[in-house]
């Protein structure tokens, strides 16, 4: 097992961290605290830029014009993307795009000509519906939005909680269940219009991310087409499965990116600050933090690399990828912790980033499945059928 | 979620009490309380609301009345108090220019 970077990998991380450094960071300085947009003309700009490197849409399949790049060469980039003030949601503002809904290369060729092309092309955006006031951590039995079949399209009734950028999407994936009495094998992807109607945004929901709110949406008698379906009728678990389990890599790689960022900080900050009368690099108990801000980050790297190794493998990552998950969002929470101690004041402040971490760190946790339910998977997976 | 705005007051003078150090959001209005105009103060205003509603007001002249809301939430907010306005009228009130980043259902909310 070799943990050296290859050479191509260590141009790559120097080309994103020289990006992030030139690019971002200065732009930031001008830039509200909770920001999570730059404007439009240096978005243009920047994402002229990432096409010119080559890295534009870099989780984009070759085959759809994205550039060939292996999981754990992207993952050590979306650390280093990540190393900015709002780059724990919103990494390098988006100028390196992204692939959109990546459920949407498995879609029909009308499919993938009236949603995933335009959404490569940046005509479209699209939300992702599966979390429900009932519940987002076990959607096989909380999805209670349902879809009934009458011709050539079904009718969907219910409501979605915690659904990003749903006010500002063309379409989205929803999830219903088409057959009340299977669980999991009761639940159906629809690929739905925002114009389509009965699809209401009803209400903004507030958060600790106060850069960007999350959306409740109820859906009234909305007629979708069948030929809407991603995938298969009742189907639709596997795909909200394969994307929660996906998720879970870049998810760990930005908090770890942050965690860097903070603890590199840090280092600066220890030896200019004095208490009385020597830096406070040379207090024990902040040489303490810094040590555990260390270990902290390279138990999360490593075993984020080691899931993204396994992606890139073909060999199942699912145990993997939910112990990154897990580590990297805790570790990047203790280690955001740990620096907003050592800065004091500074660190609550918003003259400095620390406080935008420690608030959107938070949610990590429990965003994308919270670490109770990565310990469930895990356990899972490693007790095999003798826990079912 | 129950918001919590300060009722309309006459003037901007009222928000002197705010002092330099609040975030948040309001919205200046007519008599009657149309409102003309909805803004913010966000992380990096130099003096917090009160600054802010001050400069604004200096802008609106047809304002007569100003309400806010101390929040930290100011820009998901402000945000949401577009986006509430344009799903009412159809359209930004007449001293703003920024459109909101999204659209909510008409006739939800207040």
């Amino acid at each position: 097992m070799d943990l050296e970077l290859t050479h191509e990998q260590s141009l790559l991380v120097d080309t994103v961290r020289r990006f992030v450094e030139t690019e971002i960071l200065p732009l930031e300085l001008h830039l509200d605290p909770d920001a999570d947009e730059i404007p439009a003309e240096d978005y243009e700009r920047l994402c002229e830029k990432t096409k010119t490197m080559g890295l534009y849409g870099m989780d984009i399949p070759p085959e759809y014009g994205g550039p060939e790049l292996d999981l754990v060469t992207r993952t050590l980039l979306a650390v280093e993307m990540a190393q900015h003030r709002a780059g724990l949601y919103a990494p390098c503002y988006g100028v390196f795009g992204g692939a959109g809904l990546a459920q949407l290369f498995e879609a029909t060729d009308d499919q993938k000509a009236r949603y995933l092309y335009p959404t490569l092309a940046g005509e479209k955006k699209g939300f992702f519906g599966l979390s429900e006031p009932s519940g987002g951590s076990d959607p096989a039995r909380a999805i209670q939005t349902k879809a009934i079949r009458e011709g050539d399209h079904w009718v969907i009734n219910g409501s979605k909680l915690w659904i990003s950028g749903a006010d500002r999407a063309d379409y989205g994936l929803v999830f219903a269940r088409t057959d009340p009495e299977k669980g999991r094998g009761g639940v159906t992807c629809f690929i739905v219009d925002t114009d389509t109607p009965g699809f209401h945004v009803r209400r903004i929901v507030h958060t600790l991310r106060s850069a960007r709110y999350a959306t409740e949406l109820q859906f009234e008698d909305m007629r979708v087409p069948h030929a809407n379906i991603l995938g298969e009728v009742n189907k639709g678990f596997a795909i909200a499965n394969d994307r929660l389990t996906r998720q879970r890599i870049p998810y760990a790689a930005g908090c770890i990116g942050v965690a860097i960022k903070a603890h590199a900080m840090a280092l600066d900050y220890v030896p200019e600050r004095e208490t009385f009368g020597a830096p406070l690099s040379s207090r024990q108990a902040i040489q303490w933090m810094l040590v555990d801000n260390e270990i902290d980050i390279r138990q999360a790297l490593w075993i984020t690399l080691e899931a993204a190794s396994k992606a890139d493998r073909g060999e199942p990552f699912r145990k993997e990828a939910a112990m990154a998950k897990l580590v990297a969002t805790e570790a990047g929470g203790r280690v955001v912790d740990r620096c907003v101690q050592m800065f004091g004041g500074f660190g609550v402040a918003k003259d400095f980033p620390f406080e935008r971490w420690y608030r959107e760190m938070r949610i990590r946790r429990i965003g994308e499945g919270p670490s109770e339910v990565q310990r469930h998977i895990i356990a899972r997976e490693i007790l095999g059928s003798s826990l079912r | 979620m129950a918001q919590t705005w300060h009722s309309w007051a006459p003037d901007e003078a009222s928000t002197l009490s705010l002092g330099h150090g609040h975030m948040g959001i309001f919205e200046l209005a007519d008599a009657d309380e149309n409102v003309l105009l909805i803004g913010y103060a966000g992380g990096s205003s130099q003096e917090g609301l009160s600054g802010s509603i001050r400069a604004a007001w200096a802008n609106v002249p047809d304002a007569s009345l100003v309400r806010w809301e101390v929040t930290t939430s100011y820009w998901s907010r402000y945000q949401e108090c577009l986006m509430r306005y344009q799903a009412t009228h159809q359209t930004l009130p007449p001293h703003n220019t920024d459109s909101p980043k999204g659209r909510l259902s008409p006739h939800h909310g207040s």
